[in-house]
């Protein structure tokens, strides 16, 4: 199991890690030729992109269809996209999606059965083979939702094979982020908004001056893709300016969440009022399960067709916050709203920890945004370490 | 904790049904040999597989058989949704799908020496019948077994045949009680707990194992600290919502443990925080 202090580790690893030999200059006119060139290095290239008023991550063929220009403005379940005054590729924070809409998908099927002698047989029970991915735009605390779901489905008892083929063949080219929306709250969980290790390549974009990307390898096939681009040596004010970016992302975030004795916390206040208030707020509509980058949960749905002579097995996201998901003979185990979400975080900040040995939250705060009524999970955490009586913050 | 397990776990493997038969009026017990080129695996009392219809669905249920009987799987189900009829609807020669076994064993390496006190709610008796098999067959092995049995009325007892069998074993003793007797009924009635006065046993040299409703189990715990025994040699067999049986899921959360992979056995120490928590 791998201990707390790999991601610990990547918070401060940006400026001991920063060596100028390391780094090359990718002036922005070039991001078109990383684009094509990993498309024939076979890749799909997966991005992001403006669609219905968001920006969400899907296949991507040039620059084109990069939302350059645009930022979004993020706040207790209010999500707004708005022209920047610049032209940058990668001037937004994180949009409704992560990366898990790809590596842990939101339905596949597993199996499929034949009727055959009275017996069945399990036919092309092999995942299909899909094209190996690149994902543009990786941000910290995206990468450390990744490596927090290969701990649950790779590295505990049992390994996904569906999750391990993807996630093999998966080329990550990260950007850190140099601005932060006002739900981030990365700094606080340790896991951004630097990027250390686990991409293959680490893009920041830098406005001031030439519009351009200092880009570093961070494994050999990472180089591989580097060396056949047009590139320039990295300066000591390249290494700046991306530093400061970064430094001024960390420092503009306004959310956090306190790890000291986060476990206790919530272990010790399973009984208190602040989940009677919570309960009155959430809608149990399971947003903030989808647009969490770590949480996990599948249910199985078995189908067949009219015949009978022919089944199948799907898998596909599920929720804590529903009725179904503790259903036992008899009943459900969860019924109130205050014991789903009560479920939710004690899991996502506490029993993880135990489980897979680091927190289940990032801090990319998809959950704040998302959440229709704007519950704030670092204010929950707030109000059950200080709250009054009546659950109050 | 790291051993490398293949990914067909998430594939169920067709099994022939040999053997059905009636336990009461909605609970029955399958008999499964694998089908052809299927692999059988050997079990751990206290394991369990799951269970698939084709075209109805999977379900998660306990071996109860006997685990020197190689070649066999046997099951105890209880009718009680669209699934579990199925299951127990299914006619000598058809096929279900099995995956597993998964999860954990009761303590029986630990437990030889030591008197064994079986405790059982309804049909909790049936993860714990192979542990009633395992001590029988073994019996130089072990100290004394007490079988405490509460079920809901005397037509929901389970094995009742077998029951009044291994009350004839040497250093043996079947206790049964129901909440409702009815006119025929000469027994105990009463809650499980109310058994333990008539149980002779050693609590110090003692290990328990405990399979029922949860609301039982938190009672007959209470007892059995009461009644002598250490926390660390009470085990107890959790249920929850399983769809994947692998830990991916998350259905079996149960505070810092999944059911599947942690559990089913766990030892009371590890719920005891947890035992007392309504909608955990």
């Amino acid at each position: 199991m791998v201990a707390e202090g790999v991601l610990a580790a990547r918070e401060t690893s940006w400026s001991s890690a920063v060596s100028l030999e390391e780094h090359a200059v990718l002036a922005a006119s070039e991001l078109g030729s990383l684009i094509s060139t990993l498309a024939l290095e076979g890749y799909s290239v997966i991005g992001p992109a403006v669609r219905d008023g968001a920006i969400v991550y899907s296949a991507i063929e040039s620059i084109q269809d990069l939302p350059q220009g645009w930022a979004d403005e993020q706040a207790p379940g209010k999500y707004r996209l708005s022209p920047r005054n610049d032209d940058s590729f990668f001037g937004y924070v994180v949009g409704p999606q992560s990366w898990k809409k790809f590596l842990h998908p939101p339905e596949v099927r597993l199996w499929q059965a034949e009727r055959q002698d009275g017996s069945f047989r399990i036919l092309n029970n092999e995942a299909t083979p899909e094209k190996a991915k690149a994902f543009l735009g990786v941000r910290a605390c995206e990468l450390a939702a990744i490596r927090i779901q290969d701990r649950v489905l790779l590295e505990d008892r049992y390994r996904d094979p569906i999750y391990e083929a993807r996630r093999a063949s998966a080329f990550v080219i990260a950007v850190q982020c140099t601005q932060a929306a006002s739900t981030c709250f990365c700094s606080s969980m340790g896991t951004g908004p630097a990027v250390s290790e686990g991409a293959d390549l680490v893009l920041t974009e830098l406005q001031s001056g030439s519009h351009r990307f200092l880009v570093r390898a961070g494994t050999d096939r990472g180089s591989e893709v580097l060396s056949k681009l047009r590139t320039t040596a990295a300066t000591e004010a390249d290494l700046h300016q991306a530093q400061d970016g970064v430094q001024a992302a960390a420092a503009t975030q306004v959310r956090s969440i306190d790890q000291n004795g986060i476990q206790e916390l919530l272990y010790q206040n399973f009984e208190h009022p602040r989940w009677e208030n919570l309960a009155a707020r959430c809608l149990s509509c399971a947003n903030c399960t989808m647009v969490c980058p770590t949480c996990f949960c599948t249910t199985v749905e078995d189908t067949s067709t009219v015949t009978g002579n022919h089944a199948e097995r799907w898998r596909r996201w599920d929720s804590c916050f529903t009725q179904a998901f503790s259903y036992i003979h008899g009943g459900s185990i969860r019924n109130s709203s205050k014991s789903r979400y009560r479920q939710w975080i004690t899991h996502k900040l506490a029993a993880w920890k135990d489980q897979f040995g680091s927190s289940g939250c990032v801090g990319c705060g998809r959950c704040i945004t998302w959440c229709p009524v704007g519950i704030d999970i670092t204010e929950e955490v707030r109000a059950l370490r200080n709250g009054g009586d009546h659950g109050d913050s | 904790m790291a051993t490398a397990v293949k990914a067909d776990a998430m594939v169920t493997q067709p099994y022939l049904i040999r053997d059905v038969s009636k336990e009461t009026y909605d609970t029955f017990t399958l008999k499964l040999e694998p089908d052809k080129g299927s692999n059988h695996t050997q079990f751990q009392p206290g394991q369990f597989s799951m269970l698939w219809v084709f075209g109805v669905g999977e379900l998660p249920i306990s071996i109860s058989g006997d685990p020197d009987e190689e070649e066999r799987l046997v099951y105890t189900v209880r009718s009680v949704g669209q699934a579990t009829n199925a299951l127990v609807t299914r006619s000598v020669g058809e096929a279900i799908g099995v995956r597993g076994p998964f999860g954990t064993g009761w303590p029986l390496e630990a437990a030889r020496g030591h008197d064994v006190i079986v405790v059982a709610g309804g049909i909790g008796l049936a993860p714990l019948r192979p542990v009633i098999y395992e001590v029988l067959n073994h019996r130089k092995d072990y100290g004394r077994l007490v079988i405490l049995y509460g079920a809901r009325s005397p037509r929901d007892l389970l094995y009742r045949k077998e029951l009044a069998s291994w009350a004839r074993q040497k250093e043996t003793q079947v206790l049964t009680s129901v909440d409702y007797g009815g006119m025929s009924w000469r027994g105990h009635v009463g809650v499980v707990t109310s058994l333990f006065k008539y149980a002779r046993l050693k609590p110090s040299r003692s290990v328990a194992m405990v399979c029922g409703p949860e609301i039982m189990m938190r009672f007959v715990t209470r007892e059995l600290e009461t009644y002598g025994l250490s926390r660390s040699d009470i085990f107890l067999s959790m249920e929850r919502n399983m769809k994947c049986a692998v830990g991916f899921c998350g259905h079996c959360q149960y505070g810092p443990h999944f059911i599947c992979k942690e559990g089913p056995v766990f030892r009371f120490e590890q719920l005891r925080p947890l035992l007392e928590k309504y909608e955990l």
